[in-house]
């Protein structure tokens, strides 16, 4: 029996992928990873050491703790200190700092906050404390946005009545279209986001490629999926071609997921979302459809933040805009780190600088 | 993650379908409301927060590394 995993890590593949790749490079070329994970993937499989120097690898806007921006953290911090409320939240959001503190200092201070793998659990714990108002806390793009579709079809199936959500939910291609209409930031290509991909399809690129003559190719986060797809970026930009290409095919049809899209769009519909580093863009967020707005937590409680201020001296913004790289911070590796994480992309696990810190980059430079 | 038991019909969402599903010795049970097609024992599904979000088949895994070798012998 094949070990599928163990395959797609070939060590010998690899390097002949490498080989292949190195063929086709004429010259330097800048790629995007827009995925967190993809990001992450790269950082721990050494793939930044193993390319030649003329091949940069830059992060883009995808990890979605790193583009929640300051106010909807107060908003969330604030959210957790009303009595009675529960708020439920994936563990990456818990440290990330707001103006006066983190959902982790909320909870120090009294605050009831739970950690959940999934929005499932949030709705468990809400029927289990019929007593408290349960809020799961919706971050996460379009991979994430069904999967809460879903749970709120299901409170509403159940009757749930103490569950809501706040809805930080943001969709890819616009924030993508935003990120490149920026003229100064040069990219050769887009190594698209693999999982975002399996929902939204490969044909959701077309419009992004053609309208910026961009190279997108679609992957997977293992090494030879990684490296097909610098192979495939590099000849599309060393060839001056500009098409969508797929090299994930075992996991993203051209259409996408259709069951998960008509249950995004049944529940959801797109607003104008705020993002760090990017700002407010049209229609690049999800709300609540007005059938669904019971379980709007906005529906529910007066959240008031006031003066909602980006943390002193921190670059993320310009991280997530793919113009500094961590160890352009000042404060990186020194009055920022994992254990005491200044902005959001030290403290996600698919935060970019938490990969330079986690993997050690900041000491090849 | 591999499907090893397949449990109810997608559209309930009263009793949602689910898969107990195994990778590395870990198992867990994926919900399977928001999945492409509903897997088999024996497919694979990729798992985000508690959902299986794609079905795929070990053939779909085995076609596309052919193609990868064939990439990296050929370009």
């Amino acid at each position: 029996m094949v070990d599928l995993e163990q395959v797609f890590r070939d060590r010998q593949m690899v390097e002949a992928l490498l080989e292949r790749l190195m063929d086709k490079l004429s010259g330097p070329l800048s790629f995007m990873e827009v995925c967190g994970t993809h990001t992450m993937s790269i950082f721990r499989h050494g793939i930044r050491t193993l390319l030649p120097p003329d091949i940069r690898l830059v992060s883009g806007p995808g990890c979605p703790v790193c583009v929640t921006s300051q106010t909807d953290i107060d908003r969330m911090v604030g959210l957790s200190e009303i009595h009675g409320v529960v708020v439920a939240t994936f563990g990456d959001l818990m440290r990330v700092p707001g103006t006066a503190g983190s959902l982790s200092d909320a909870r120090a201070r009294g605050a009831s906050v739970e950690i959940v793998y999934s929005p499932a659990e949030a709705l468990n714990l809400a029927g289990s404390k019929p007593s408290s108002q349960v809020v799961f806390l919706s971050v996460g793009f379009e991979t994430t946005a069904p999967v809460v579709a879903a749970t709120v079809l299901e409170a509403q199936a159940r009757g749930i009545e103490n569950f809501s959500i706040y809805c930080c939910n943001k969709l890819m291609p616009p924030a993508l279209h935003a990120l490149f209409q920026d003229e100064e930031l040069e990219i050769s290509g887009l190594l698209c986001p693999g999982h975002v991909s399996s929902i939204i399809g490969a044909k959701a690129y077309e419009g992004l490629c053609a309208r910026f003559s961009m190279p997108c190719v679609i992957t997977g986060f293992e090494p030879v999926d990684i490296l097909t797809g610098l192979y495939h970026l590099t000849c599309q930009a060393s060839e001056g071609k500009a098409f969508v290409e797929n090299v994930y095919h075992r996991a993203v049809p051209q259409d996408g997921n259709k069951r998960a899209l008509a249950l995004m769009e049944k529940v959801f519909e797109p607003t104008d979302a705020h993002w760090r580093g990017l700002g407010t863009i049209d229609k690049s967020g999800l709300e609540l459809r007005e059938e669904f707005s019971a379980f709007d937590v906005q529906r529910r409680f007066e959240i008031e933040v006031k003066d909602s201020q980006q943390p002193k001296g921190c670059i993320c913004g310009k991280i997530i805009r793919a113009k500094a790289l961590p160890t352009d911070c000042a404060l990186f590796a020194k009055a920022c780190t994992p254990t005491k994480p200044v902005g959001p992309c030290m403290v996600s696990s698919e935060g970019t600088c938490s990969a330079y810190y986690k993997y050690g980059s900041y000491e090849e430079q | 993650m591999k499907v090893l038991e397949v449990q109810g019909e997608q559209d309930d969402f009263l009793n949602p379908p689910t898969a107990l599903v195994e990778a590395q010795g870990t198992t867990l049970n994926a919900r399977l409301d928001i999945v492409d097609r509903m897997p088999e024992p024996g497919d694979y599904v990729i798992v985000h927060a508690g959902f299986a979000i794609h079905t795929l088949s070990s053939e779909d895994a085995h076609k596309s590394l052919e193609l990868f070798k064939d990439l990296a012998q050929h370009g």
